[in-house]
């Protein structure tokens, strides 16, 4: 499997968030998305995942499932945890398991991976952003997709938490996934690959 | 399918929980219905002519008072995103939510209907009458109610526009809901020609209603 950008554009909100940008990844690999605030990191997951819209350029993925698009194929973590705080940890996880197709019966492994298996039945209200954080975790390993999309991952995470992650992405490199992450900080992958988006502090349109 | 009962399931717990919609539609739908013999008076004859069109009035308030919010809270969690994602068409993911919030808001009003109607002096086949012109009638404002619902997700403050938007759209369907219901009492149009067309509007609304609120949806994505 592989993911190929050739001269991807973006437009937002009357402006170019980026242009030209340009990346492969294949199966086992990762991608480090860098760069400033503002910079279109985030910008560049959503157009991924059909979020956004392609402005230019091209996005293709080869040797994946030719009868689903790329999102569908995706997990993708945003900044937002996309959790209810009216249900329970493990109603809000067996939620997206079942929705995004997986055993809706095993949510406890994924829990027990990240440490909340002793919240399940906690109301997601009373959780900490690390905790929410972690819980929207162990929705990319309720289901497998090979294509992971994090947004910041490591932010609002303790460092036992951050090491943990680590090992997930490790796990998913090594099962042949693709992982894209938009990151300030290191990822503790080893060797990955980095895409710095452009430097320039974008002219304002007239 | 397993995608869309998760979805279904989710919903109406959400909306049974604290904090969800079912209940404040249905006391809001209580309280107006119990406060109008009370402004009116004691005229027996007058209750019994406008009930049917008070209870389709706040029926029609209560089944849209949560309705505004009804993509914007995904939109605010991230929820949104991921079920764009999904490998369900956005048209039915779109429909579940509406037949959730159908099922959480619709329904109690319906089941709460007859036991009301006798605030409002209506006799026993005035009630059948008017719960089966709700339960027909009803889908529909939902329904129509998701377009309003997804164009508001775009604009931060929906609440407003989403009565400006889709009270309009919902005049046909009061219109010949109380139609039917005040001819099943008092005549002299037959029942069947406004029932009929009652369901005409229901199911037209279910087929656009998905549709539309689906590509105000795909919009949104700049």
């Amino acid at each position: 499997m592989r993911l190929t950008a050739v001269d991807l554009a973006c437009h937002r909100g009357g402006r170019d968030v980026f242009a030209g940008v340009r990346f492969a990844v294949a199966s086992g690999e990762a991608l480090a998305i860098t760069g400033r605030n503002g910079a279109g990191k985030s910008s560049l997951l959503r157009t991924i995942v059909g979020l956004v819209r392609i402005a230019h350029g091209r996005l293709a993925l080869e040797d994946g499932d030719p009868e689903l698009t790329i999102a569908e194929q995706a997990h993708y973590l945003g900044h937002q945890d996309a959790l209810k705080p009216s249900l329970t940890v493990g109603e809000n996880l067996r939620f997206w398991a079942g929705f995004f197709g997986g055993k809706t019966a095993d949510i406890a492994g994924p829990l027990d991976a990240v440490g909340l298996d002793a919240l399940i039945d906690l109301p997601a209200a009373y959780l900490s952003a690390g905790q929410r954080r972690r819980l929207s975790i162990a929705r990319l390993l309720a289901v497998k997709r090979p294509i992971w999309l994090l947004d910041e991952p490591m932010s609002t995470l303790d460092a036992p938490s951050q090491q943990r992650l680590t090992g997930f992405m490790r796990a998913h490199l090594t099962e042949g996934g693709l992982v894209l992450a938009a990151t300030h900080g290191s990822l503790g992958i080893g060797e990955t690959r980095e895409l710095r988006l452009s430097e320039r502090e974008p002219e304002p349109q007239s | 399918m397993t995608a869309l009962a998760a979805l279904l399931v989710r919903d109406m717990r959400i909306a049974v929980r604290v904090g969800g919609g079912a209940l404040i539609g249905v006391l809001f739908f209580l309280v107006v219905v119990t406060l109008i013999p009370f402004a009116l008076g004691p005229d027996l004859a007058l209750l019994k002519r406008i009930g049917p069109a008070i209870l389709w009035l706040a029926a029609l308030l209560a089944s849209l008072l949560a309705l505004d919010r009804l993509f914007a809270v995904d939109h605010e969690d991230g929820s949104l995103d991921l079920l764009l994602m999904s490998r369900a068409p956005l048209e039915l993911v779109v429909a579940v939510k509406g037949l959730a919030h159908w099922l959480t808001t619709g329904l109690p009003l319906i089941i709460a209907a007859p036991l009301i109607g006798l605030l409002l002096n209506l006799d026993g086949l005035a009630e059948a009458a008017l719960a089966l012109t709700l339960l027909v009638g009803t889908p529909a404002l939902t329904f129509i109610g998701l377009i309003g619902a997804a164009i508001a997700v775009a604009l931060r403050r929906g609440g407003l526009l989403l009565a400006v938007l889709v009270l309009p759209l919902t005049v046909p369907v009061l219109i010949f809901g109380v139609a039917a219901a005040n001819a099943a009492v008092t005549g002299p149009v037959p029942f069947g020609t406004p029932f009929t067309i009652l369901c005409a509007l229901s199911l037209a609304s279910l087929v656009i209603g998905p549709f539309a609120a689906a590509a105000a949806l795909r919009q949104e994505i700049e």
